[in-house]
């Protein structure tokens, strides 16, 4: 079965390697992803304000466009996935919405869509049983910290991901591949998100506490979902060690290179080139490649 | 048993906590027989747990013993201990109350309470009485001074029931009292009235995932914390935190945990948090003279006599540091159990890094309660307590004539309110006795 991909911005420039093997490791995986045609930017943020319609309207064209090609949509970036999934709901709980939306859009959607994160398509759909089967070069000995970020988990009862205080989905992945995942409190701690660009400080003490919290929990590496947490709690790493003389770099990948990697695709189709801290001589190190 | 024409002058308390003692002693001493039914093997409620009681902070066991002992050889009370209600029929001066008196696997009528079964049994387990702050044995009285003082042997616990070895307790017994084929039986007892008094439990910590679901050693409950703190409880009184037995220097307490929290778990008030938090900060000072104690709340509710009193002297004299605020989050770190809240007055995110947590985690009804209101033909609420006749004006009846309501069963209480409630069903009770 092939799933619909929402790609979005990031994985068309920054997150390049994040697209790029999600769509190697479902080929590998006996899946398709198709991505969804003339698709818009998602918003990039679910809107606060309850009668901010005009911000509902970028995820709902894209939901109404997705079903007309299909029932089941997916994502890799943690935002769009926030941002689809709970407009995919409110189009389903809140008529008069479902109804205005429908007009400005021109369309008839009535949120009959099912908006997965390519994670979850990995465990509910694939099994992660399934994918241990296919792993050909298991990542024995890898620690590594599974970061959720918050995007995939809050609201709780919107998202509905997985445990809201504790989720494990991410780590069965990691032990799928063959990796030792590592529990650290920070977790399911916000990344400091957009606050790069205005208060880039807040930023760079998030990312010093989530990558700080992870090594001394003992993590050699840590695996992200999510574009926007990658870039601050990877490229941002050079800011982090200025302003926090003890901070040591830690490398941070995307789980789909993990996959890839396990699954026994060549290090060099990885996009490794576009992680900040470089993970090839960790990788080595390990004898990975 | 008293009895003019059909109308059966005696009545029944389940529960033997503070209510029902209350409830029974007064009754008895009105000339009345009660039989008071209590599910444990003795008498004392959860106020045998306590250590110290707010707000003179006298020993709850030294004010509640008294009681105990009273209600044991009171001539007009004859107590069912490990006895549970299974069945109710009749009405008012007419109750045939079928009661399951569960097998203590020791005959109660040989055993002298000497205690030595207890002193030699081997097994070891996290005692339920002490919330698992401490060991407990396989055969067990609840305290020292049990009333009635006999133990009983848990069976998912015991060596003999288990890998059918052992057989210790039967060996020491100096007068042959262990039975290990005992089997539960029934018994009826007739009466003409009943007071519920069956009392609380508190939502398991194990609920709470921002706090760790119970999986954090360090973070424990109210109830824990009185164990810790009594002279009776595993520690004997000295405060150690359970992960390491070491003197915790910064303890950090949470009221309203899962209480005045609609959208996620209980919306109504404890009640009593307020007061006991304040307590057990007051009472750990006491203990740990340099030590820190941060109490986080929504409000303070200190609504009793000498209440308010009691809180502002342990906000300006015990140094305690209360913070207007709830917590997000808790979890370890490096041994440390790390705190993370907000001070809503200063409008400051704050990280504690205590040595023990403590959350006084919301009251509920205990777990049978339902299932006894079905068998009374009494309601309850949506939350399980009992539900009163009328809110305001019969807060002690319920709307079965010869049933009445005593203590926390009914909704949250303090001692001083649950006893005062008692004494009001024991009166309602005196006074139906005294019509017919």
């Amino acid at each position: 079965m092939d799933y619909l991909y929402f790609p979005g911005c990031t994985l068309y420039t920054k997150a390049k390697n994040l697209d790029q093997t999600a769509r190697n490791c479902s080929l590998l995986l006996g899946f398709e992803l198709k991505e969804l045609p003339n698709w818009t930017c998602c918003g990039a943020t679910f809107p606060l304000a309850t009668d901010n319609i005009m911000a509902l309207l970028p995820p709902s064209r894209i939901l109404a466009r997705a079903r007309q090609e299909g029932t089941t949509l997916t994502t890799l970036c943690a935002i769009c996935f926030n941002v689809i999934k709970r407009t995919n709901r409110l189009i389903q709980n809140d008529g008069e919405k479902r109804e205005k939306i429908n007009n400005f859009i021109e369309m008839n959607y009535q949120g009959d869509l099912r908006v997965l994160h390519y994670l979850e398509i990995l465990k509910q759909e694939i099994g992660f049983p399934q994918i241990k089967e296919r792993v050909r070069k298991p990542l024995a000995g890898l620690k590594a910290a599974a970061y959720y970020g918050c995007m995939l988990l809050r609201p709780f009862d919107e998202m509905g991901f997985d445990d809201k205080e504790r989720p494990t989905l991410f780590e069965e992945f990691l032990e799928a591949m063959g990796a030792e995942p590592v529990d650290f409190p920070y977790k399911i701690e916000c990344c400091g998100s957009f606050q790069s660009v205005g208060s880039p400080e807040v930023a760079t003490e998030c990312g010093y506490k989530i990558l700080g919290s992870a090594i001394k929990n003992g993590a050699e590496v840590v695996v992200s979902t999510c574009p926007m947490c990658t870039f601050n709690i990877d490229h941002k790493q050079s800011d982090i060690k200025q302003k926090y003389l003890d901070f040591k770099s830690i490398p941070v990948l995307y789980f789909t290179q993990l996959l890839g990697m396990a699954m026994g695709l060549d290090y060099q189709t990885l996009g490794f080139e576009q992680n900040f801290v470089d993970p090839l001589p960790l990788l080595k190190e390990k004898g990975f490649i | 048993m008293k009895e003019n024409g059909k109308f059966i002058k005696r009545a029944m308390v389940i529960g033997g906590g503070i209510a029902g003692i209350s409830a029974s002693i007064d009754i008895g001493n009105a000339g009345y027989d009660v039989v008071l039914v209590e599910k444990l093997p003795s008498i004392g409620g959860r106020m045998l747990q306590l250590s110290e009681t707010f707000p003179t902070l006298d020993c709850a066991q030294c004010t509640l013993t008294p009681k105990t002992v009273e209600t044991g050889q009171h001539p007009h009370i004859k107590l069912l201990t490990y006895s549970e209600v299974d069945r109710v029929e009749g009405k008012a001066g007419n109750f045939t109350v079928k009661i399951r008196r569960k097998a203590a696997y020791v005959d109660w009528e040989k055993c002298t309470g000497c205690g030595l079964c207890q002193e030699k049994c081997p097994s070891k387990k996290p005692s339920e009485f002490d919330r698992g702050m401490g060991m407990g044995k396989a055969i067990y009285t609840l305290s020292p001074q049990a009333v009635p003082n006999k133990p009983v042997i848990n069976p998912s616990n015991c060596r003999y029931f288990l890998e059918k070895k052992c057989r210790v307790c039967e060996k020491v017994c100096p007068v042959g009292a262990i039975d290990y084929e005992q089997q539960d039986r029934f018994v009826e007892e007739r009466v003409g009235a009943i007071i519920t008094a069956v009392g609380i439990d508190l939502i398991p910590k194990e609920t709470f995932g921002e706090y760790g679901y119970g999986t954090i050693p360090d973070v424990i409950d109210g109830l824990a914390f009185e164990r810790l703190n009594s002279a009776s409880g595993p520690t004997t009184g000295a405060i150690r935190r359970p992960s390491d037995g070491k003197v915790p220097k910064e303890v950090v307490f949470i009221q309203c945990t899962g209480s005045r929290d609609p959208e996620r778990y209980m919306p109504y008030c404890s009640r009593v948090c307020c007061m006991y938090t304040a307590k057990h900060a007051r009472l750990y000072k006491h203990k740990v003279h340099d030590g820190q104690a941060y109490i986080f709340y929504m409000d303070i509710r200190s609504t009793g006599k000498g209440y308010e009193e009691f809180i502002q002297q342990g906000m300006e004299e015990e140094g305690i540091l209360y913070l207007r605020g709830r917590v997000s989050r808790i979890f370890r770190d490096d041994g440390r159990v790390v705190v993370w809240g907000v001070d809503t007055l200063t409008g400051k995110k704050v990280e504690i890094s205590a040595d023990m947590v403590v959350l006084a985690t919301a009251i509920i009804p205990q777990g049978g309660t339902k299932g006894l209101a079905q068998k009374l033909g009494i309601n309850t609420d949506e939350y399980g307590f009992f539900t009163e006749a009328e809110r305001k004006l019969r807060p002690v009846e319920t709307n079965v004539e010869g049933i009445y309501l005593a203590g926390c069963a009914q909704g949250p209480k303090d001692i001083a309110d649950a006893v005062a409630h008692a004494n009001g069903a024991a009166s309602k009770v005196q006074g139906l006795f005294a019509k017919h």
